[in-house]
């Protein structure tokens, strides 16, 4: 096991009070593991997503523990994680190249960000130019300005820059969200690449969309409300959801080319306020499913092999 | 808008700068209405220092200089309010269409802004005000007001321009709106702030050009103001001789209403603009 | 009902117009009453632009467009264009962006009453208001008197749709209307679309998502840099996809139930006789159409 994340609690604090965007998330990544971890807006994805990496100064880390390849990750001490991030777990965010200088050549930013790192750059120059070429970019990107790359080079600039140092863990947040299909495929389809490669241990990718993660990742969580829903094999979450979450989601989405003429339905109401959630099952107030029990905070447990729901519906309850 | 109110009760900067200019306004209006005389008469004894009688002592030809005080202050808000709001209205106006109608209009009125903007003004006011016969202060705050306005147009215009994209415009332009109705309900109420504290700087740099041109004998023929006192203290050799009252009252008023309309409006900013209050 | 044809857009760029921006090229397209037309493109296609000058709030450089016979670049003046919008309205993407933030939610609706409806009674206008509120299944209770902010983006949507149907519109263009509303809420805006499209509305459903214009539309155009590169009955253009960049965009968009592989071996292997699109002549000039099927049309292949 590459990473284990056990009990996770962080929050936000607020004036009104602590937002509990992720309340209890346990679930565990293989070596070379792809996750795609997908939920709606204000689920806690991102949340768990910066989580790994860095806590910025609202969020405030109240119980749970990380462990990546048996060590300790101290998410509540931003000086401890100084030497992890970047070496052992690094981030691709979602507009990493709208928020960098734009007056600044691509391979000056990437001399300057190692060395503020502590690694020499030419140490690293071959290997970045072998991935630029691996991704589908010449050597002569390094020579152009941030706004002379279209977003799908600009991504996988991104996405060779942090992923240089072999890092054991990669966050991918959103990171295709804004891009066209056709670019949003090549760009996956490197990750997956980089992954073979050993370019990077294992991944979670951010994201909302389901069918996306499905066609390239091993495993899908599916996260409501601060709440771990469902994490099992990709092809065993799309095909045969456990959790009634999951299987609501599932059902509301169109696809491509497939019309059978027949209505889709969505899911009402909205997800509750984080402010100040119910107890209990977080996903029952909008589930028909929902009985007397729900009232209980369902646990994780794993009905298939590697396939884990949290509903007191599902088998091996 | 509670929340706004809340932190504007809170701000020194605000209330300082606020009470200051109040505090000179009700002097200006209030004032001269406690004077029995004119402000050029010539009531008392010569250069006579601050009594009891005259408050701020006399000038070398017996003036009150209370009185001109008092009437100049006056005369100096006229000069802000009707200059700084020529200025205002032209500005506005001009970013508002060139901003909101883009294309043609757009360049034709960004053109005319810079030409405006590169002539040099005061050279130009020389020039004008010296050409009039009978100067006013009115005639003086108008011509100030017309040679001032293009930096408010240029600011006014770029807010109005990322404004004007935005969907509910759309939406409005959509709901049977003109497009002067879209500009006052939809674009300006958005950038409130902004328009208040553009009119606070055209104000103040209208005192102070007033100022200016008085000092240099340009100012209104008839009538008095702060820079006219300041003109004739100095012409009348006031700091040589020592009469201190003529020209220290008239300085100070203008750079302290000048002054705290600056601070006014920085802590209007403040207020504003969110991330500026915890600095 | 709406008809364009040879519709060109060009900005001008730079100053004093110096440089040159294609932003649309030869467009041509029809929505019927009752017909959920979707245009389909990836950013930069010029589908915004096309659903912007259906809406009157952009001018083709030249080309016609034809709401129920009459020209609509012809209409001058304040009272013909608020005319106009009684019968066509739009919807766009960001619901947020679409509120002004220092008014209450509602005043989208008060708007169309002071403008369309000055005589219309309080009692009268409240019954209005309710009406089109139930239609797009939303609360009255739940919207009214709330500030933007404090609704979904959701619902934020369906007010704006509400707002339309105040009118007696004839077509809506719904510009990226669900592109920012989460998944278990997007589908209850699209099948809102469906119902009024029963009530016999057409539809202008500007998209960059295949999935979601498959599912609402009953016609389909594909725009690629501003030109029309197939178009056609959905079922035909999904189905069976002639011009090489249709067939790519549906090689590459995430599916639930089949994996890219999958979808690149079957377009492999059911590669139709290759329509090989003429180039376009000149830049300005009309872009060539040649059909494959009933109603089915590739366009020019632009590189």
């Amino acid at each position: 096991m590459s990473l284990r994340v056990n009990g996770l609690k962080v929050h936000y604090r607020t004036l009104r009070g602590d937002v509990q965007a992720l309340d209890g998330v346990t679930f565990s990544l293989g070596d070379g593991e792809i996750m795609g971890l997908v939920g709606e807006s204000g689920c806690g994805k991102s949340t768990l997503g910066k989580s790994l990496i860095r806590l910025d100064h609202r969020m405030h880390h109240i119980a749970g523990s990380i462990e990546l390849n048996g060590r300790d990750v101290p998410i509540g001490d931003d000086a401890a994680m100084v030497p992890l991030r970047y070496h052992e777990i690094s981030l691709i965010p979602q507009y990493a190249m709208s928020a960098l200088n734009p007056t600044r050549r691509i391979g000056r930013m990437i001399d300057e960000l190692l060395r503020s790192r502590g690694v020499r750059p030419a140490d690293r120059a071959d290997e970045l130019r072998r991935r630029l070429e691996l991704v589908g970019l010449g050597t002569d990107v390094l020579r152009r300005f941030p706004i002379e790359l279209s977003g799908g080079m600009k991504q996988r600039v991104v996405m060779v820059v942090s992923t240089l140092l072999d890092p054991s863990l990669l966050i991918a947040d959103e990171v295709t969200s804004a891009l066209d299909v056709s670019t949003q495929r090549s760009v996956a389809e490197s990750l997956v690449e980089f992954r073979d490669r050993g370019h990077v241990g294992s991944m979670v990718f951010v994201t909302h969309d389901v069918a996306l993660v499905h066609q390239f990742a091993d495993t899908i969580m599916v996260m409501y409300a601060g709440h771990v829903a469902e994490k099992g094999p990709a092809a065993d979450v799309v095909s045969d959801p456990r959790h009634p979450y999951t299987q609501m989601l599932l059902s509301a989405l169109p696809e491509a080319g497939e019309d059978t003429g027949e209505r889709l339905r969505g899911i009402p109401g909205t997800p509750p306020g984080l402010l100040d959630p119910p107890t209990g099952c977080r996903f029952r107030d909008r589930c028909p499913m929902a009985f007397d029990k729900c009232a209980e905070r369902p646990p994780l447990v794993e009905t298939a092999p590697g396939h884990w729901s949290a509903c007191w519906k599902t088998e091996g309850h | 808008m509670n929340e706004t109110l809340h932190v504007a009760r809170r701000n020194p900067k605000l209330l300082i700068g606020l009470s200051v200019v109040l505090g000179f306004l009700l002097l200006g209006l209030l004032g001269p209405l406690f004077v029995d005389h004119g402000p050029n008469q010539y009531v008392g004894p010569q250069s006579e220092p601050p009594s009891a009688q005259y408050w701020l002592g006399t000038t070398t030809f017996g003036q009150d200089v209370w009185a001109q005080f008092v009437y100049g202050i006056r005369s100096t808000f006229l000069i802000g309010v009707l200059g700084g709001g020529v200025a205002f209205a032209i500005g506005t106006a001009v970013g508002f269409l060139a901003g909101y109608r883009g294309g043609i209009v757009d360049e034709i009125l960004t053109m005319l802004t810079n030409v405006v903007l590169v002539l040099p003004a005061l050279v130009v006011l020389i020039v004008a005000v010296a050409y009039l016969d009978a100067r006013g202060l009115v005639v003086q705050a108008v011509f100030i007001g017309l040679t001032t306005w293009p930096w408010a147009a240029r600011a006014v215009r770029a807010q109005t321009l990322s404004l004007a994209t935005r969907e509910y415009v759309d939406l409005a332009r959509l709901s049977g709106r003109r497009t002067w109705r879209v500009i006052i309900t939809e674009i300006a109420p958005n950038m409130s702030s902004y328009l208040v504290m553009s009119f606070i700087l055209l104000f103040g740099g209208a005192v102070l050009t007033a100022a200016g041109l008085d000092f240099i004998g340009l100012g209104p023929t008839d009538g008095v103001s702060l820079g006219l006192m300041l003109e004739n203290a100095v012409a009348w050799s006031a700091l040589q001789l020592g009469l201190w009252w003529w020209f220290v009252p008239p300085g100070a008023a203008i750079t302290a209403v000048v002054g705290s309309m600056y601070i006014l409006n920085v802590g209007l900013d403040e207020v504003f603009n969110p991330k500026l209050r915890e600095l | 009902m709406l008809e364009l044809s040879h519709v060109h857009k060009v900005y001008r760029v730079g100053a004093f117009g110096g440089g040159r921006l294609r932003a649309v090229r030869d467009v041509g397209l029809t929505v019927e009453p009752g017909e959920v037309v979707s245009l389909i493109g990836e950013s930069g296609s010029g589908k915004s632009t096309l659903g912007r000058m259906v809406l009157g709030l952009t001018r083709p450089t030249s080309g016609r467009i034809a709401f129920e016979g009459a020209d609509v670049t012809a209409i001058k003046g304040f009272r013909a264009k608020k005319e106009y919008h009684r019968k066509v309205q739009g919807v766009f993407q960001d619901p947020f962006s679409s509120f002004n933030p220092i008014f209450k939610a509602e005043r989208v609706l008060s708007m169309i009453r002071s403008s369309y409806f000055p005589g219309v009674s309080d009692a009268d206008w409240r019954d209005r208001v309710t009406d089109s509120l139930r239609t797009v299944r939303l609360d009255p209770d739940a919207v009214l008197g709330k500030y933007p902010h404090q609704l979904s983006g959701g619902q934020l949507q369906r007010l704006l749709i509400a707002r339309a149907l105040l009118l007696d519109i004839r077509l809506l263009v719904a510009d990226e209307v669900i592109s920012m509303l989460d998944a278990s809420t997007r589908i209850d805006v699209l099948n809102l679309l469906a119902d009024l499209k029963e009530r016999g509305l057409g539809i202008l459903f500007v998209t960059h998502d295949l999935s979601l214009g498959t599912y609402v539309s009953d016609t389909t155009v594909i725009l690629r840099k501003g030109a029309v590169a197939e178009k056609g009955p959905t079922r035909a253009v999904f189905a069976d996809p002639r011009h090489p960049y249709s067939r790519h965009l549906l090689s590459c968009v995430p599916r639930l139930h089949r994996t890219w592989a999958e979808v690149d071996a079957d377009l492999d292997r059911e590669r139709p006789d290759p329509v090989v699109p003429p180039a376009p002549a000149d830049e300005d000039g009309p872009v060539p159409m040649t059909e494959v099927g009933e109603g089915h049309f590739v366009g020019a292949d632009q590189g």
